[in-house]
Formats: C-alpha cells, sequence, structure tokens
C-alpha cells in the first residue's frame, strides 16, 4: 500500500463525497418531486402497485385457446402431455360432438407446481391450442393441490396488452376460494 | 421543591432526547441508506393507511420484537445472559448527562444550567461511561456459553481499548486550550473569538484532535467501518445467542452511543451551544454591527443550535457507516496504536508548545 493511501483520510474523504453527492442529489429531486416536477430521486419501482412492463415473448401463466363457440380448440392429440419434460400435464380425451373434429378433452389439468416454463407444449401444439402469454406470474398458493389448474380456469384465460400486462385476474383454484 | 422539579425537567430532557433521537436513528439509517443508494427505503408500515415516509417502521420493529420468543441458550449464564443487554443500554444512556445542550440560564434568581447533571470533571464521566459500556458487551459475549459470541466479546474489548486510548489522548489537547473538565466551561469558552473574527471553536483550535476524536469515536460505537465485533452480516459477533427485544438492545446502544459520540463531538469541537457571534444580549457581528435579542430567544436559539449540531453529526457518522467498507481486525488494531495514538501524543505536545509560545491556556 502506498504510504499516502495508509492515512486513508483522502480515500475516505473521496468515497464520503461520493456517497453524499448522490444523497443530496437524489433529495433534490425527492423535494422537486414533491412540487410535481417529473424528476424521480430513485430508480426503485413500487412492485405491487407498479410493474415494470413484460416482453411480449415472456413465458407466463398457460391458457387454453377457445373456438368461435367457446369449446376448446384443444383436439386432445396428447403432444403437449407427451413432450412436458417435467410431466405436469394431464389430459383425457372423449368423443367430440361434430364428426369432422375426432376428440376434445374431458380434463386437461397443468400443475404448475411441477412445471418447468419451458414452452413446449406451447411448441409442440398442432392447433396454436395452448399459449403462455398472459402476462401472469403471481399465482402462488398455501397448498401444493391447489397449484393444479383445471381445464375450466384455463380456458377462462385471456391473453395479455400489448405492453404485458395481464387482461385476466389471477385465477383462484377453489380449493383457495375463501 | 422548586429544585427538585428543575433537577427533573433537566435530566428528562436530556433523558427523552437521547432516547428519542436513539429510536429515530433506526429509521434515519433506513432512508439515509436508501437516498444515497438511489433507492427508496422502507415505507410500508401504516397506521389507519397512513405512512408517513415510513416513520412508523422504528415502531413496528419494536412491537416485532417485544413480541418475539426469548431463548436462552442450555449452556448461558442465566443473571449475566439476562444483565448483559441492559447494562449496554443503561450506559449508552446515561454517558449523555454531563454533556451542555445550552448555557447557564437564570430564572428567578436562580442559576440553571441547562446540561443533566453539572460535573466539573464531566469529560472524564463521559468517557467513564463509554468505557463501562463496553462491559455489556463482554457480559453478552461471555454468558452465552458460545465460543463464538466469546471471540466477538473479546474483539470488541480490543477494539474498544484501542480506541478508547485516542479517544482519551485525542482530547487532551482540548482540554489544554480550554483549561477546564467542565464541559460547559469548555462550550463557553468555545464562545470566544480569535483574532475578532473567528469563533474559537475547538475544530479551528484542534483540527487534527477533531480527525482522530471522530475517528475513535466511530469506533467505540462499533458500527461500520469497525464493526468487528459484530460483524452482523458474515462473520459471527457477541450477541448471536440473543433474540428479541434484548438483541434490540444491543442494538439500541449502538445507537445510543453514535447519539452520544456525536454530543461529544459538539460540545468539544463544533462550540456546544454556542451559535457564532451570539452573545446573552444578542448578536455581535465582527464589524461592530449588534442585533439585540431577548434573553429568551437566545436561549432558544443556542438549544437549537446544539440539536441541529448533534443531527449533523449523526448525518455524517451515518455517511461514513454506508459508505466505507470494514477494516479488518489487525488493520483497526494498527490503526489504533500506531496511528491515532501516536498522533494524539504529537498533537499533545505541538499543542503544549504552542500555548507555551502565545502565553498559557485562554482562561
Amino acid at each position: 500500500m502506498p504510504t499516502a493511501q495508509r492515512f486513508y483520510l483522502r480515500e475516505v474523504l473521496d468515497g464520503v463525497a461520493l456517497t453524499a453527492g448522490h444523497f443530496f442529489r437524489n433529495m433534490g429531486r425527492h423535494i422537486a418531486h414533491a412540487f410535481g416536477r417529473p424528476v424521480k430521486g430513485a430508480v426503485t419501482i413500487q412492485y405491487p402497485e407498479e410493474r415494470r412492463p413484460y416482453s411480449p415473448r415472456l413465458r407466463t401463466l398457460h391458457r387454453l385457446v377457445r373456438r368461435e363457440d367457446g369449446s376448446p380448440r384443444c383436439v386432445a392429440c396428447m403432444m403437449c402431455e407427451t413432450v412436458c419434460p417435467a410431466h405436469c400435464i394431464y389430459i383425457v380425451a372423449e368423443e367430440h360432438p361434430n364428426p369432422e373434429i375426432e376428440k376434445m378433452p374431458a380434463r386437461f389439468d397443468i400443475d404448475l407446481g411441477k412445471c418447468v416454463f419451458c414452452g413446449y407444449c406451447v411448441e409442440a401444439c398442432p392447433e396454436d391450442a395452448i399459449r403462455m402469454d398472459t402476462g401472469i406470474l403471481e399465482f402462488s398458493t398455501y397448498d401444493r393441490r391447489s397449484m393444479v389448474y383445471t381445464k375450466e380456469t384455463l380456458l377462462a384465460l385471456e391473453p395479455a396488452d400489448p405492453d404485458g400486462r395481464p387482461r385476466s385476474l389471477i385465477p383462484i383454484p377453489p380449493s383457495r376460494a375463501v | 421543591m422548586a429544585d427538585v422539579g428543575i433537577a427533573i425537567g433537566r435530566v428528562a430532557f436530556v433523558m427523552l432526547f437521547v432516547l428519542n433521537l436513539g429510536g429515530l436513528l433506526g429509521w434515519v439509517e433506513r432512508k439515509q441508506s436508501a437516498i444515497m443508494q438511489d433507492r427508496i427505503g422502507a415505507n410500508r408500515a401504516s397506521i389507519f393507511g397512513l405512512r408517513v415516509m415510513g416513520l412508523f417502521h422504528p415502531l413496528a420493529d419494536a412491537l416485532k420484537l417485544l413480541a418475539k420468543e426469548e431463548f436462552r441458550p442450555a449452556h448461558a449464564d442465566r443473571f449475566l445472559y439476562w444483565l448483559a443487554p441492559f447494562v449496554s443500554v443503561f450506559f449508552g444512556l446515561t454517558a449523555f448527562a454531563s454533556i451542555p445542550f445550552g448555557p447557564v440560564i437564570e430564572v428567578g434568581g436562580r442559576q440553571i444550567p441547562l446540561q443533566a447533571v453539572t460535573l466539573n470533571v464531566g469529560v472524564l464521566y463521559v468517557f467513564a461511561m463509554l468505557s463501562l459500556g463496553v462491559y455489556g458487551v463482554m457480559m453478552g459475549g461471555w454468558s452465552s456459553g458460545n465460543n463464538f459470541a466469546l471471540l466477538g466479546g473479546q474483539r470488541a474489548a480490543a477494539l474498544m481499548i484501542s480506541a478508547e486510548i485516542a479517544i482519551g489522548a485525542s482530547i487532551i489537547g482540548v482540554i489544554m486550550v480550554y483549561g477546564s473538565l467542565d464541559m460547559m466551561e469548555i462550550a463557553r469558552g468555545q464562545g470566544e473569538l480569535l483574532w475578532g473574527w473567528l469563533p474559537k471553536w475547538g475544530l479551528v483550535t484542534q483540527p487534527l484532535a477533531f480527525v482522530l476524536f471522530l475517528t475513535a469515536g466511530i469506533a467505540s460505537t462499533k458500527r461500520i467501518p469497525f464493526d468487528t465485533p459484530e460483524c452482523e452480516s458474515e462473520i459471527i459477533g457477541y450477541f448471536v445467542e440473543y433474540s428479541g427485544m434484548k438483541a434490540g438492545m444491543f442494538m439500541m446502544a449502538d445507537f445510543l452511543e453514535t447519539v452520544v459520540v456525536a454530543g461529544m463531538t459538539t460540545a468539544l469541537f463544533l462550540g456546544g451551544w454556542q451559535v457564532p457571534y451570539l452573545a446573552a444580549d444578542g448578536f455581535h457581528f465582527p464589524g461592530g454591527a449588534h442585533l439585540g435579542m431577548p434573553a429568551a430567544l437566545v436561549v432558544f436559539l443556542q438549544v437549537m443550535a446544539f440539536v441541529i449540531k448533534v443531527s449533523v453529526m449523526i448525518f455524517f457518522m451515518m455517511l461514513i457507516r454506508w459508505t466505507l467498507p470494514r477494516f479488518r481486525y489487525d488493520q483497526a488494531m494498527r490503526l489504533g496504536w500506531l496511528g491515532l495514538f501516536p498522533l494524539s501524543i504529537l498533537n499533545i505536545v505541538v499543542t503544549g508548545l504552542v500555548l507555551l509560545a502565545t502565553g498559557g491556556p485562554a482562561s
């Protein structure tokens, strides 16, 4: 260590000048902000009230795409269930009333406690029936069973706004509803 | 009867000042560090939706700490383990007693010095109390029955001794210049003017001692950059085994010591309650201009000056705490014994020579 640094004083004053500079600059901005000027004294985003816009490519909570009549577009081909590396999709197929369409899902459950959000199900789907564009990320629950989302819940979800803001409310599975 | 009332009033003022400031420091620390780091800081605690810039957070902290489980390790010494946090806080609180927050005022023929206790060895009293505070820390480290806590207590003791020596030696220069150990006399002496215009504050007459005292004072508060006794963030300090409000009291003691060191610095180096050029009957500016003032206003201004000076010193100490990394144990020891202590001795010698050349102490 050079002799000058051994006295620490100069280094301490340099450091204090830097942090004090930040303090007074930010303090001035906070005061200006309080008087209605459009400056911000901090880079903080106050999370639950304010959110950063998500990228449109972000993979968020799944939804099942609906046909015009509201029934699922899914044909229960089991592609997504097969490709899923986490084995979190569970499908039971049934006959579709329309003879032009072979099958439709009787059950379509996704266990989000297992899902790794890889997006393979979206890529594997030949019918573009499952998408991960709801913009919803906060679906915490108090027990594992509530992490299983059913066909009805997934069908009810809407895609997010272009800036990634979710349009649907966070779905509350039945066992969690109070 | 009136005398007892006055005495209680003086003590109550100092007590409430130190306690409230100490409690408020938790908020100051959070908010100041946040603003220094381009953040907003804790602002969520609210009463009826009222947030007031996070001012309720210290309150919420205290409630949380009081409601937490009090856990005592099986091997702990029951009595000393219980006593240690109280010792720490007690000496932190009492240390402020002989620091004057205002001049001697005269009400109804009574001389009332504005300090909790009038002591003619006030400086030594504050040091004694500050040094005794470390016993709480050592007790806590030893009685926890945990070897890591014991090591933390030992680090505290070693750091305290090297800091105390430098504190004691660095203020000898101040005592020589003002010719008294009474804090009130020292504060009064700082109201005089050098060459007719420069207030004779300790900062002006003893600049080296100011730096040394402040460094050693920060070391004696056991906060960053001298927080080797605690090392909250990664190593283990003396209060590992404490939980709930007992741990809170150790933290509180740190804040109280910060207030005491800020008060000491103010009283010894920043002119105490003196406002520059303000005498008992108003302002006397160096040019000869005079601005008369009622005595009550003068006293109010002087007490406010003391409060503001203490606040500025606390701000500065917080600034240092949130700027510097920690000194390693051996660096702190080297700084204390090979840096601060010899420089303090040098300061005494130079002060003595200057006083000899200029004709004795000012008094």
